[in-house]
Protein backbone atom coordinates (compact mmCIF):
# COMPACT_ATOMS: atom_id res chain seq x y z
CA UNK A 1 0.00 0.00 0.00
CA UNK A 2 0.93 3.63 -0.32
CA UNK A 3 2.79 5.78 2.14
CA UNK A 4 0.10 8.39 1.59
CA UNK A 5 -2.49 6.01 2.97
CA UNK A 6 -3.79 7.42 6.26
CA UNK A 7 -2.66 4.99 8.93
CA UNK A 8 -5.79 5.32 11.05
CA UNK A 9 -7.27 3.03 8.41
CA UNK A 10 -5.09 0.15 9.54
CA UNK A 11 -6.88 -1.15 12.65
CA UNK A 12 -10.11 -1.04 10.67
CA UNK A 13 -8.51 -3.12 7.96
CA UNK A 14 -7.32 -5.62 10.51
CA UNK A 15 -10.84 -5.94 11.89
CA UNK A 16 -12.35 -6.52 8.44
CA UNK A 17 -9.73 -9.17 7.72
CA UNK A 18 -10.53 -10.98 10.96
CA UNK A 19 -14.26 -10.82 10.18
CA UNK A 20 -13.51 -12.09 6.67
CA UNK A 21 -11.63 -15.10 8.02
CA UNK A 22 -14.41 -15.81 10.49
CA UNK A 23 -17.14 -15.81 7.84
CA UNK A 24 -14.94 -17.84 5.49
CA UNK A 25 -14.61 -20.43 8.25
CA UNK A 26 -18.38 -20.38 8.67
CA UNK A 27 -18.74 -21.13 4.94
CA UNK A 28 -16.18 -23.92 4.94
CA UNK A 29 -17.41 -25.60 8.11
CA UNK A 30 -20.50 -27.33 6.59
CA UNK A 31 -18.20 -28.98 4.03
CA UNK A 32 -15.79 -30.06 6.73
CA UNK A 33 -18.76 -31.47 8.59
CA UNK A 34 -19.99 -33.38 5.53
CA UNK A 35 -16.61 -34.93 4.84
CA UNK A 36 -15.83 -35.88 8.44
CA UNK A 37 -19.43 -36.97 9.07
CA UNK A 38 -19.20 -39.36 6.14
CA UNK A 39 -16.50 -41.30 8.00
CA UNK A 40 -18.19 -41.46 11.40
CA UNK A 41 -20.34 -44.32 12.64
CA UNK A 42 -23.90 -43.33 13.48
CA UNK A 43 -23.53 -43.16 17.28
CA UNK A 44 -20.46 -40.96 16.86
CA UNK A 45 -22.15 -38.78 14.26
CA UNK A 46 -24.82 -37.88 16.80
CA UNK A 47 -22.52 -37.74 19.85
CA UNK A 48 -22.78 -34.85 22.29
CA UNK A 49 -20.30 -33.28 22.71
CA UNK A 50 -19.55 -33.69 19.02
CA UNK A 51 -16.43 -35.41 17.83
CA UNK A 52 -14.70 -32.64 15.92
CA UNK A 53 -12.51 -35.09 14.08
CA UNK A 54 -13.39 -38.77 13.47
CA UNK A 55 -11.08 -40.74 15.78
CA UNK A 56 -11.99 -44.12 14.35
CA UNK A 57 -12.84 -43.39 10.70
CA UNK A 58 -15.01 -46.01 9.05
CA UNK A 59 -16.16 -46.78 5.52
CA UNK A 60 -19.44 -48.31 6.75
CA UNK A 61 -21.49 -45.35 5.52
CA UNK A 62 -20.15 -45.79 2.01
CA UNK A 63 -20.90 -49.49 2.12
CA UNK A 64 -24.52 -48.72 3.01
CA UNK A 65 -24.64 -45.90 0.47
CA UNK A 66 -23.47 -48.15 -2.36
CA UNK A 67 -26.22 -50.65 -1.67
CA UNK A 68 -28.25 -48.10 -3.64
CA UNK A 69 -27.76 -47.74 -7.39
CA UNK A 70 -25.33 -44.87 -6.79
CA UNK A 71 -23.25 -45.50 -9.89
CA UNK A 72 -26.36 -45.49 -12.04
CA UNK A 73 -27.44 -42.20 -10.45
CA UNK A 74 -23.99 -40.79 -11.08
CA UNK A 75 -24.16 -41.87 -14.71
CA UNK A 76 -27.62 -40.30 -15.08
CA UNK A 77 -26.40 -37.01 -13.65
CA UNK A 78 -23.32 -36.94 -15.86
CA UNK A 79 -25.23 -37.95 -18.95
CA UNK A 80 -27.98 -35.36 -18.52
CA UNK A 81 -25.52 -32.60 -17.65
CA UNK A 82 -23.21 -33.43 -20.56
CA UNK A 83 -26.10 -33.57 -23.04
CA UNK A 84 -27.45 -30.23 -21.83
CA UNK A 85 -23.98 -28.78 -22.04
CA UNK A 86 -23.46 -29.90 -25.65
CA UNK A 87 -26.94 -28.80 -26.70
CA UNK A 88 -26.75 -25.38 -25.08
CA UNK A 89 -23.28 -24.66 -26.47
CA UNK A 90 -24.24 -25.64 -30.01
CA UNK A 91 -27.56 -23.81 -30.11
CA UNK A 92 -26.34 -20.72 -28.25
CA UNK A 93 -23.17 -20.39 -30.33
CA UNK A 94 -25.14 -20.39 -33.58
CA UNK A 95 -27.78 -17.94 -32.38
CA UNK A 96 -25.42 -15.69 -30.43
CA UNK A 97 -23.07 -15.38 -33.39
CA UNK A 98 -25.67 -14.24 -35.92
CA UNK A 99 -27.36 -11.94 -33.40
CA UNK A 100 -24.01 -10.22 -32.84
CA UNK A 101 -22.56 -10.21 -36.34
CA UNK A 102 -25.34 -10.30 -38.94
CA UNK A 103 -27.85 -7.73 -40.08
CA UNK A 104 -31.28 -9.06 -40.93
CA UNK A 105 -34.89 -8.01 -40.39
CA UNK A 106 -36.23 -9.00 -36.98
CA UNK A 107 -32.81 -9.21 -35.34
CA UNK A 108 -33.66 -6.67 -32.67
CA UNK A 109 -37.03 -8.17 -31.81
CA UNK A 110 -35.59 -11.66 -31.46
CA UNK A 111 -32.77 -10.43 -29.25
CA UNK A 112 -35.20 -8.45 -27.07
CA UNK A 113 -37.32 -11.58 -26.74
CA UNK A 114 -34.36 -13.55 -25.39
CA UNK A 115 -33.31 -10.78 -23.01
CA UNK A 116 -36.86 -10.43 -21.67
CA UNK A 117 -37.00 -14.19 -21.16
CA UNK A 118 -33.87 -14.03 -19.00
CA UNK A 119 -35.88 -12.14 -16.39
CA UNK A 120 -38.62 -14.75 -16.59
CA UNK A 121 -38.89 -16.69 -13.33
CA UNK A 122 -37.89 -20.10 -14.62
CA UNK A 123 -39.65 -22.20 -12.03
CA UNK A 124 -42.96 -20.52 -12.74
CA UNK A 125 -43.23 -22.41 -16.02
CA UNK A 126 -42.51 -25.78 -14.40
CA UNK A 127 -46.15 -26.78 -13.88
CA UNK A 128 -47.28 -26.13 -17.48
CA UNK A 129 -43.99 -27.61 -18.70
CA UNK A 130 -44.65 -30.71 -16.64
CA UNK A 131 -48.17 -31.17 -18.05
CA UNK A 132 -46.74 -30.76 -21.54
CA UNK A 133 -43.92 -33.25 -20.95
CA UNK A 134 -46.46 -35.66 -19.45
CA UNK A 135 -48.62 -35.32 -22.58
CA UNK A 136 -45.58 -36.18 -24.68
CA UNK A 137 -45.09 -39.28 -22.52
CA UNK A 138 -41.59 -38.19 -21.60
CA UNK A 139 -41.86 -38.43 -17.80
CA UNK A 140 -39.04 -40.52 -16.35
CA UNK A 141 -36.95 -40.16 -19.53
CA UNK A 142 -33.67 -38.33 -19.95
CA UNK A 143 -35.18 -36.09 -22.63
CA UNK A 144 -37.64 -34.65 -20.09
CA UNK A 145 -34.65 -33.03 -18.41
CA UNK A 146 -32.40 -32.38 -21.41
CA UNK A 147 -34.59 -30.89 -24.13
CA UNK A 148 -36.34 -28.15 -22.10
CA UNK A 149 -32.95 -26.84 -20.95
CA UNK A 150 -31.42 -26.29 -24.39
CA UNK A 151 -33.09 -23.04 -25.49
CA UNK A 152 -31.49 -21.22 -22.56
CA UNK A 153 -31.75 -17.45 -23.15
CA UNK A 154 -28.80 -16.73 -20.86
CA UNK A 155 -26.51 -18.86 -23.03
CA UNK A 156 -27.54 -17.02 -26.19
CA UNK A 157 -27.04 -13.70 -24.45
CA UNK A 158 -23.61 -14.70 -23.15
CA UNK A 159 -22.36 -15.76 -26.60
CA UNK A 160 -23.84 -12.67 -28.24
CA UNK A 161 -22.09 -10.37 -25.77
CA UNK A 162 -18.79 -12.09 -26.44
CA UNK A 163 -19.21 -12.39 -30.23
CA UNK A 164 -19.71 -8.63 -30.45
CA UNK A 165 -16.08 -8.13 -29.48
CA UNK A 166 -14.79 -10.31 -32.34
CA UNK A 167 -13.06 -8.51 -35.23
CA UNK A 168 -15.53 -8.13 -38.10
CA UNK A 169 -12.79 -7.87 -40.74
CA UNK A 170 -11.75 -11.46 -40.24
CA UNK A 171 -15.27 -12.67 -40.97
CA UNK A 172 -15.60 -10.36 -43.98
CA UNK A 173 -12.30 -11.53 -45.40
CA UNK A 174 -13.33 -15.15 -45.14
CA UNK A 175 -16.61 -14.30 -46.89
CA UNK A 176 -14.78 -12.59 -49.74
CA UNK A 177 -12.68 -15.71 -50.14
CA UNK A 178 -15.90 -17.55 -50.94
CA UNK A 179 -16.22 -19.35 -47.62
CA UNK A 180 -19.72 -20.78 -47.14
CA UNK A 181 -21.72 -19.67 -44.10
CA UNK A 182 -21.53 -23.07 -42.51
CA UNK A 183 -17.80 -23.33 -42.98
CA UNK A 184 -17.30 -19.80 -41.77
CA UNK A 185 -19.15 -20.71 -38.56
CA UNK A 186 -17.41 -24.03 -38.13
CA UNK A 187 -13.82 -23.17 -38.92
CA UNK A 188 -13.57 -19.49 -37.96
CA UNK A 189 -16.36 -18.42 -35.61
CA UNK A 190 -16.40 -21.45 -33.33
CA UNK A 191 -12.67 -21.35 -32.52
CA UNK A 192 -12.93 -17.62 -31.83
CA UNK A 193 -15.86 -18.20 -29.48
CA UNK A 194 -13.92 -20.72 -27.41
CA UNK A 195 -13.47 -18.60 -24.25
CA UNK A 196 -17.19 -17.81 -24.08
CA UNK A 197 -18.20 -21.39 -24.87
CA UNK A 198 -15.82 -22.75 -22.24
CA UNK A 199 -17.45 -20.61 -19.59
CA UNK A 200 -20.93 -21.44 -20.88
CA UNK A 201 -20.15 -25.17 -20.88
CA UNK A 202 -19.12 -25.23 -17.23
CA UNK A 203 -22.02 -23.01 -16.30
CA UNK A 204 -24.53 -25.26 -18.02
CA UNK A 205 -23.00 -28.41 -16.61
CA UNK A 206 -23.17 -27.21 -13.01
CA UNK A 207 -26.67 -25.78 -13.45
CA UNK A 208 -27.92 -29.01 -15.00
CA UNK A 209 -26.39 -31.12 -12.23
CA UNK A 210 -27.97 -28.94 -9.56
CA UNK A 211 -31.39 -28.40 -11.16
CA UNK A 212 -33.07 -30.25 -8.34
CA UNK A 213 -36.64 -29.00 -8.91
CA UNK A 214 -36.85 -30.24 -12.52
CA UNK A 215 -35.32 -33.58 -11.57
CA UNK A 216 -37.75 -33.95 -8.68
CA UNK A 217 -40.85 -33.53 -10.84
CA UNK A 218 -39.71 -35.15 -14.11
CA UNK A 219 -38.13 -38.32 -12.70
CA UNK A 220 -40.10 -41.02 -10.93
CA UNK A 221 -38.30 -44.38 -10.83
CA UNK A 222 -35.25 -45.13 -8.71
CA UNK A 223 -32.94 -46.22 -11.56
CA UNK A 224 -33.64 -43.00 -13.50
CA UNK A 225 -32.85 -40.71 -10.58
CA UNK A 226 -30.01 -38.23 -10.69
CA UNK A 227 -27.39 -38.37 -7.97
CA UNK A 228 -28.74 -35.47 -5.84
CA UNK A 229 -32.29 -36.79 -6.19
CA UNK A 230 -31.20 -40.28 -5.19
CA UNK A 231 -29.30 -39.00 -2.16
CA UNK A 232 -32.38 -37.03 -1.09
CA UNK A 233 -34.35 -40.30 -0.93
CA UNK A 234 -31.93 -41.82 1.58
CA UNK A 235 -33.55 -39.93 4.46
CA UNK A 236 -34.93 -42.51 6.85
CA UNK A 237 -38.56 -42.36 7.82
CA UNK A 238 -38.05 -42.44 11.58
CA UNK A 239 -34.38 -41.95 12.29
CA UNK A 240 -32.03 -39.88 10.20
CA UNK A 241 -29.01 -41.92 9.09
CA UNK A 242 -26.69 -38.91 9.21
CA UNK A 243 -23.53 -40.84 8.40
CA UNK A 244 -24.96 -42.34 5.20
CA UNK A 245 -26.54 -39.02 4.23
CA UNK A 246 -23.23 -37.25 4.71
CA UNK A 247 -21.48 -39.84 2.58
CA UNK A 248 -24.11 -39.31 -0.11
CA UNK A 249 -23.86 -35.53 0.22
CA UNK A 250 -20.09 -35.68 -0.16
CA UNK A 251 -20.40 -37.93 -3.17
CA UNK A 252 -23.08 -35.76 -4.83
CA UNK A 253 -21.20 -32.48 -4.44
CA UNK A 254 -17.66 -33.61 -5.05
CA UNK A 255 -17.82 -33.66 -8.88
CA UNK A 256 -19.15 -30.09 -9.02
CA UNK A 257 -16.61 -28.79 -6.52
CA UNK A 258 -13.76 -30.40 -8.48
CA UNK A 259 -15.07 -29.01 -11.78
CA UNK A 260 -15.49 -25.57 -10.24
CA UNK A 261 -11.97 -25.56 -8.77
CA UNK A 262 -10.43 -26.78 -12.04
CA UNK A 263 -12.20 -24.21 -14.20
CA UNK A 264 -12.64 -21.38 -11.73
CA UNK A 265 -11.12 -18.84 -14.08
CA UNK A 266 -13.36 -19.62 -17.05
CA UNK A 267 -16.31 -19.79 -14.71
CA UNK A 268 -15.59 -16.39 -13.16
CA UNK A 269 -15.17 -14.87 -16.61
CA UNK A 270 -18.48 -16.35 -17.72
CA UNK A 271 -20.32 -14.77 -14.82
CA UNK A 272 -18.80 -11.35 -15.44
CA UNK A 273 -19.37 -11.61 -19.20
CA UNK A 274 -23.04 -12.42 -18.75
CA UNK A 275 -23.58 -9.44 -16.48
CA UNK A 276 -22.31 -6.81 -18.91
CA UNK A 277 -25.15 -4.62 -20.01
CA UNK A 278 -26.71 -5.46 -23.38
CA UNK B 1 -25.78 -1.84 -63.07
CA UNK B 2 -29.12 -3.53 -62.82
CA UNK B 3 -27.40 -6.88 -62.86
CA UNK B 4 -25.09 -6.07 -59.96
CA UNK B 5 -27.98 -4.61 -57.99
CA UNK B 6 -29.94 -7.81 -58.54
CA UNK B 7 -26.94 -9.86 -57.63
CA UNK B 8 -26.31 -8.00 -54.41
CA UNK B 9 -29.96 -8.27 -53.54
CA UNK B 10 -29.77 -12.00 -54.06
CA UNK B 11 -26.68 -12.11 -51.86
CA UNK B 12 -28.50 -10.15 -49.18
CA UNK B 13 -31.36 -12.61 -49.30
CA UNK B 14 -29.00 -15.50 -48.97
CA UNK B 15 -27.35 -13.91 -45.99
CA UNK B 16 -30.70 -13.31 -44.33
CA UNK B 17 -31.74 -16.86 -44.97
CA UNK B 18 -28.49 -18.16 -43.50
CA UNK B 19 -29.01 -16.02 -40.39
CA UNK B 20 -32.52 -17.35 -39.88
CA UNK B 21 -31.32 -20.92 -40.28
CA UNK B 22 -28.65 -20.33 -37.65
CA UNK B 23 -31.29 -18.93 -35.30
CA UNK B 24 -33.80 -21.66 -35.97
CA UNK B 25 -32.64 -24.26 -33.38
CA UNK B 26 -32.43 -21.70 -30.58
CA UNK B 27 -35.80 -20.23 -31.47
CA UNK B 28 -37.47 -23.62 -31.81
CA UNK B 29 -36.25 -24.85 -28.41
CA UNK B 30 -37.03 -21.53 -26.82
CA UNK B 31 -40.53 -21.24 -28.24
CA UNK B 32 -41.48 -24.83 -27.49
CA UNK B 33 -40.01 -25.20 -24.00
CA UNK B 34 -39.97 -21.66 -22.59
CA UNK B 35 -42.44 -19.36 -24.37
CA UNK B 36 -45.19 -21.90 -24.98
CA UNK B 37 -45.25 -23.23 -21.38
CA UNK B 38 -45.56 -19.63 -20.18
CA UNK B 39 -48.67 -19.11 -22.33
CA UNK B 40 -49.97 -22.54 -21.48
CA UNK B 41 -49.53 -21.67 -17.79
CA UNK B 42 -51.78 -18.64 -18.22
CA UNK B 43 -54.29 -20.80 -20.12
CA UNK B 44 -54.52 -23.73 -17.71
CA UNK B 45 -54.75 -21.36 -14.74
CA UNK B 46 -58.31 -20.73 -15.98
CA UNK B 47 -59.26 -24.40 -15.66
CA UNK B 48 -60.22 -26.80 -12.95
CA UNK B 49 -57.43 -29.10 -14.03
CA UNK B 50 -56.48 -32.33 -12.29
CA UNK B 51 -55.72 -35.87 -13.39
CA UNK B 52 -59.29 -36.59 -14.49
CA UNK B 53 -60.83 -33.12 -14.91
CA UNK B 54 -60.34 -30.28 -17.35
CA UNK B 55 -63.11 -27.75 -17.00
CA UNK B 56 -63.06 -24.03 -17.77
CA UNK B 57 -63.81 -21.99 -14.65
CA UNK B 58 -62.63 -18.51 -15.61
CA UNK B 59 -60.85 -16.65 -12.87
CA UNK B 60 -62.11 -18.81 -10.02
CA UNK B 61 -58.68 -20.28 -9.25
CA UNK B 62 -57.42 -16.76 -8.68
CA UNK B 63 -60.43 -15.75 -6.62
CA UNK B 64 -59.98 -18.86 -4.47
CA UNK B 65 -56.31 -18.11 -3.95
CA UNK B 66 -57.02 -14.67 -2.55
CA UNK B 67 -59.13 -16.34 0.14
CA UNK B 68 -56.74 -19.23 0.70
CA UNK B 69 -55.02 -18.70 4.06
CA UNK B 70 -52.21 -21.12 3.26
CA UNK B 71 -51.43 -19.35 0.00
CA UNK B 72 -51.55 -15.89 1.59
CA UNK B 73 -49.26 -17.12 4.36
CA UNK B 74 -46.81 -18.53 1.82
CA UNK B 75 -46.89 -15.26 -0.14
CA UNK B 76 -46.19 -13.37 3.08
CA UNK B 77 -43.33 -15.73 3.92
CA UNK B 78 -41.89 -15.36 0.43
CA UNK B 79 -41.96 -11.56 0.59
CA UNK B 80 -40.37 -11.64 4.06
CA UNK B 81 -37.65 -13.98 2.77
CA UNK B 82 -36.94 -11.59 -0.12
CA UNK B 83 -36.96 -8.51 2.13
CA UNK B 84 -34.35 -10.05 4.44
CA UNK B 85 -32.29 -12.11 2.01
CA UNK B 86 -31.68 -9.55 -0.74
CA UNK B 87 -30.25 -6.77 1.49
CA UNK B 88 -28.29 -9.36 3.49
CA UNK B 89 -26.78 -10.81 0.31
CA UNK B 90 -25.88 -7.35 -1.03
CA UNK B 91 -24.34 -6.11 2.22
CA UNK B 92 -22.43 -9.33 2.83
CA UNK B 93 -21.15 -9.52 -0.76
CA UNK B 94 -20.00 -5.91 -0.80
CA UNK B 95 -18.23 -6.35 2.53
CA UNK B 96 -16.40 -9.46 1.36
CA UNK B 97 -15.57 -8.05 -2.08
CA UNK B 98 -14.34 -4.77 -0.64
CA UNK B 99 -12.07 -6.68 1.73
CA UNK B 100 -10.60 -9.04 -0.86
CA UNK B 101 -10.44 -7.17 -4.18
CA UNK B 102 -7.04 -5.61 -3.54
CA UNK B 103 -5.47 -8.81 -2.28
CA UNK B 104 -3.21 -10.99 -4.42
CA UNK B 105 -4.74 -13.02 -7.25
CA UNK B 106 -4.25 -16.19 -5.21
CA UNK B 107 -6.03 -14.84 -2.13
CA UNK B 108 -8.84 -13.49 -4.28
CA UNK B 109 -9.53 -16.80 -6.00
CA UNK B 110 -9.29 -18.58 -2.68
CA UNK B 111 -11.97 -16.45 -1.06
CA UNK B 112 -14.13 -16.32 -4.17
CA UNK B 113 -13.98 -20.11 -4.21
CA UNK B 114 -14.87 -20.42 -0.52
CA UNK B 115 -17.95 -18.25 -0.90
CA UNK B 116 -18.96 -19.97 -4.11
CA UNK B 117 -18.79 -23.48 -2.60
CA UNK B 118 -22.40 -23.53 -1.35
CA UNK B 119 -23.64 -22.30 -4.73
CA UNK B 120 -21.94 -25.02 -6.79
CA UNK B 121 -22.75 -27.78 -4.33
CA UNK B 122 -26.01 -29.60 -4.78
CA UNK B 123 -28.76 -28.13 -2.63
CA UNK B 124 -29.35 -31.69 -1.43
CA UNK B 125 -25.86 -31.82 0.09
CA UNK B 126 -26.28 -28.38 1.63
CA UNK B 127 -29.57 -29.27 3.27
CA UNK B 128 -28.25 -32.62 4.52
CA UNK B 129 -25.51 -30.92 6.49
CA UNK B 130 -27.69 -28.06 7.72
CA UNK B 131 -30.35 -30.49 8.90
CA UNK B 132 -27.66 -32.10 11.04
CA UNK B 133 -26.33 -28.75 12.28
CA UNK B 134 -29.86 -27.63 13.24
CA UNK B 135 -30.88 -30.99 14.77
CA UNK B 136 -32.57 -30.27 18.12
CA UNK B 137 -31.02 -33.27 19.90
CA UNK B 138 -27.70 -33.92 18.22
CA UNK B 139 -27.06 -30.70 16.33
CA UNK B 140 -23.80 -28.88 16.68
CA UNK B 141 -25.56 -25.50 16.82
CA UNK B 142 -27.39 -26.39 20.03
CA UNK B 143 -24.15 -27.79 21.42
CA UNK B 144 -22.36 -24.50 20.75
CA UNK B 145 -25.17 -22.38 22.20
CA UNK B 146 -25.35 -24.68 25.24
CA UNK B 147 -21.73 -23.80 26.00
CA UNK B 148 -23.07 -20.30 26.60
CA UNK B 149 -25.85 -21.62 28.78
CA UNK B 150 -28.65 -21.45 26.21
CA UNK B 151 -31.54 -23.91 26.18
CA UNK B 152 -31.72 -26.21 23.15
CA UNK B 153 -33.94 -24.97 20.31
CA UNK B 154 -35.65 -26.95 17.55
CA UNK B 155 -34.34 -24.49 14.97
CA UNK B 156 -36.40 -25.88 12.09
CA UNK B 157 -39.38 -26.93 14.18
CA UNK B 158 -39.98 -23.76 16.18
CA UNK B 159 -42.40 -21.18 14.77
CA UNK B 160 -40.12 -18.36 15.88
CA UNK B 161 -36.88 -19.62 14.37
CA UNK B 162 -37.78 -21.85 11.39
CA UNK B 163 -38.05 -19.12 8.75
CA UNK B 164 -34.81 -17.48 9.86
CA UNK B 165 -33.04 -20.83 9.87
CA UNK B 166 -34.13 -21.24 6.24
CA UNK B 167 -33.02 -17.70 5.36
CA UNK B 168 -29.56 -18.26 6.85
CA UNK B 169 -29.00 -21.26 4.57
CA UNK B 170 -30.44 -19.38 1.62
CA UNK B 171 -28.04 -16.47 2.12
CA UNK B 172 -25.00 -18.75 2.18
CA UNK B 173 -26.05 -20.29 -1.15
CA UNK B 174 -26.74 -16.89 -2.76
CA UNK B 175 -23.59 -14.81 -2.26
CA UNK B 176 -21.21 -16.63 -4.63
CA UNK B 177 -22.16 -14.90 -7.86
CA UNK B 178 -22.58 -11.41 -6.36
CA UNK B 179 -19.10 -11.60 -4.83
CA UNK B 180 -17.54 -12.54 -8.18
CA UNK B 181 -19.34 -9.63 -9.85
CA UNK B 182 -18.52 -7.09 -7.15
CA UNK B 183 -14.84 -8.07 -7.11
CA UNK B 184 -14.74 -7.53 -10.89
CA UNK B 185 -16.60 -4.21 -10.64
CA UNK B 186 -14.40 -2.91 -7.82
CA UNK B 187 -11.31 -3.89 -9.78
CA UNK B 188 -12.58 -1.77 -12.67
CA UNK B 189 -12.77 1.44 -10.65
CA UNK B 190 -9.73 3.52 -11.65
CA UNK B 191 -7.39 3.70 -8.65
CA UNK B 192 -6.57 7.30 -9.58
CA UNK B 193 -10.07 8.34 -8.40
CA UNK B 194 -9.51 6.83 -4.99
CA UNK B 195 -5.97 8.15 -4.72
CA UNK B 196 -7.13 11.66 -5.62
CA UNK B 197 -9.77 11.48 -2.90
CA UNK B 198 -7.17 10.26 -0.41
CA UNK B 199 -4.92 13.20 -1.23
CA UNK B 200 -7.91 15.42 -0.50
CA UNK B 201 -8.14 13.65 2.87
CA UNK B 202 -11.48 11.97 2.25
CA UNK B 203 -12.30 9.38 4.92
CA UNK B 204 -12.75 5.75 3.86
CA UNK B 205 -16.47 6.18 4.55
CA UNK B 206 -16.65 9.18 2.25
CA UNK B 207 -14.67 7.38 -0.44
CA UNK B 208 -17.10 4.51 -0.29
CA UNK B 209 -20.21 6.68 -0.42
CA UNK B 210 -19.07 9.24 -2.98
CA UNK B 211 -16.90 7.19 -5.33
CA UNK B 212 -17.20 3.45 -4.91
CA UNK B 213 -20.96 3.17 -4.36
CA UNK B 214 -22.02 5.28 -7.39
CA UNK B 215 -19.62 3.37 -9.61
CA UNK B 216 -21.07 0.09 -8.40
CA UNK B 217 -24.60 1.10 -9.39
CA UNK B 218 -24.86 -0.87 -12.67
CA UNK B 219 -23.55 -3.99 -10.89
CA UNK B 220 -25.90 -3.34 -7.97
CA UNK B 221 -28.88 -3.16 -10.27
CA UNK B 222 -28.01 -6.45 -11.94
CA UNK B 223 -27.33 -8.25 -8.67
CA UNK B 224 -30.40 -6.90 -6.91
CA UNK B 225 -32.70 -7.85 -9.79
CA UNK B 226 -31.21 -11.33 -10.21
CA UNK B 227 -31.12 -12.07 -6.48
CA UNK B 228 -34.70 -10.86 -6.07
CA UNK B 229 -35.95 -13.05 -8.93
CA UNK B 230 -34.11 -16.10 -7.57
CA UNK B 231 -35.15 -15.53 -3.97
CA UNK B 232 -38.81 -15.21 -4.90
CA UNK B 233 -38.57 -18.75 -6.26
CA UNK B 234 -37.10 -20.30 -3.11
CA UNK B 235 -38.12 -23.93 -3.15
CA UNK B 236 -35.53 -26.67 -2.74
CA UNK B 237 -34.19 -25.58 0.66
CA UNK B 238 -37.73 -25.44 2.03
CA UNK B 239 -38.82 -28.74 0.50
CA UNK B 240 -35.75 -30.56 1.79
CA UNK B 241 -35.43 -28.97 5.24
CA UNK B 242 -38.96 -28.33 6.52
CA UNK B 243 -41.50 -29.26 3.84
CA UNK B 244 -43.13 -25.91 4.57
CA UNK B 245 -43.66 -26.59 8.26
CA UNK B 246 -44.13 -26.05 11.11
CA UNK B 247 -47.74 -24.94 10.45
CA UNK B 248 -46.75 -23.40 7.07
CA UNK B 249 -44.28 -21.12 8.84
CA UNK B 250 -41.68 -21.74 6.12
CA UNK B 251 -43.96 -22.43 3.16
CA UNK B 252 -43.09 -20.35 0.10
CA UNK B 253 -45.17 -19.74 -3.02
CA UNK B 254 -43.03 -22.16 -5.05
CA UNK B 255 -43.36 -24.78 -2.34
CA UNK B 256 -47.12 -24.25 -2.46
CA UNK B 257 -47.04 -24.68 -6.25
CA UNK B 258 -45.18 -27.97 -5.78
CA UNK B 259 -47.59 -29.17 -3.11
CA UNK B 260 -50.69 -28.26 -5.13
CA UNK B 261 -49.47 -29.65 -8.44
CA UNK B 262 -47.38 -32.66 -7.54
CA UNK B 263 -48.80 -33.84 -4.23
CA UNK B 264 -52.47 -32.90 -4.69
CA UNK B 265 -52.64 -32.99 -8.49
CA UNK B 266 -54.37 -29.60 -8.86
CA UNK B 267 -52.53 -28.24 -11.88
CA UNK B 268 -54.92 -25.37 -12.56
CA UNK B 269 -54.56 -23.83 -9.10
CA UNK B 270 -50.80 -24.41 -9.15
CA UNK B 271 -50.53 -22.65 -12.51
CA UNK B 272 -52.54 -19.72 -11.14
CA UNK B 273 -50.15 -19.49 -8.18
CA UNK B 274 -47.23 -19.48 -10.60
CA UNK B 275 -48.82 -16.72 -12.67
CA UNK B 276 -49.44 -14.57 -9.59
CA UNK B 277 -45.82 -15.07 -8.52
CA UNK B 278 -44.61 -14.13 -12.01
CA UNK B 279 -46.71 -10.95 -11.90
CA UNK B 280 -45.34 -9.99 -8.47
CA UNK B 281 -41.78 -10.64 -9.64
CA UNK B 282 -42.37 -8.67 -12.85
CA UNK B 283 -43.74 -5.63 -11.00
CA UNK B 284 -40.91 -5.63 -8.48
CA UNK B 285 -38.24 -6.00 -11.18
CA UNK B 286 -39.74 -3.01 -13.04
CA UNK B 287 -39.73 -0.92 -9.86
CA UNK B 288 -36.11 -1.86 -9.23
CA UNK B 289 -35.13 -0.88 -12.77
CA UNK B 290 -36.94 2.44 -12.41
CA UNK B 291 -35.40 3.41 -9.09
CA UNK B 292 -31.96 1.90 -9.40
CA UNK B 293 -31.36 2.17 -13.12
CA UNK B 294 -28.78 4.89 -13.56
CA UNK B 295 -26.68 6.01 -16.45
CA UNK B 296 -23.35 5.69 -14.68
CA UNK B 297 -20.84 4.32 -17.15
CA UNK B 298 -17.21 3.53 -16.73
Amino acid sequence: MHASMPFRKKPKKLISNIVLLAVALFFVFPFYWIVTGAFKVQNVAVAIPPEWFPHAPTLDNFTVLFKNPVWRWTFNSFFVAAAEMAGVCLVASMAGYVLAKKQFPGRKIIFTLFVAAMALPKQVILVPLFTMIADFGWIDHYKALILPAIGWPFGIFLVKQFAQTLPGELLEAAKVDGCSELRLYYSIVLPLLKPALGALAIFTFINAWNDYFSQLIMIRSTPMMTLPLGVATLKGEYTTPYGVLMAGAAFASLPMIVIFLLFQKAFTQGITMGAVKG
Amino acid sequence: MLLTALKSKRLLWREWLASYLFLLPALAFFLLFVAYPMLRGAYISLFDYSLNRFEFIGLRNYADLFRDKTFLKSMKNTILIVLITVPAVIAFSIFVSNTIYRKSELARSFFRGVFYLPAVSSVVSITVVWASIYDPNYGILNYVTSLFGAEPIAWLGDLRTALFAIIAVLVTTSVGQPIILYVAALGNIPTSYIEAAQIDRATPGQIFRKIIWPMLMPTNLYIIVITTINTFQTFAIVQLLTAGGPLNATSTVMYGVYEKAFMLGSFGVAAAMGMLLAVVIGIISLIQFKFLGSDVEY
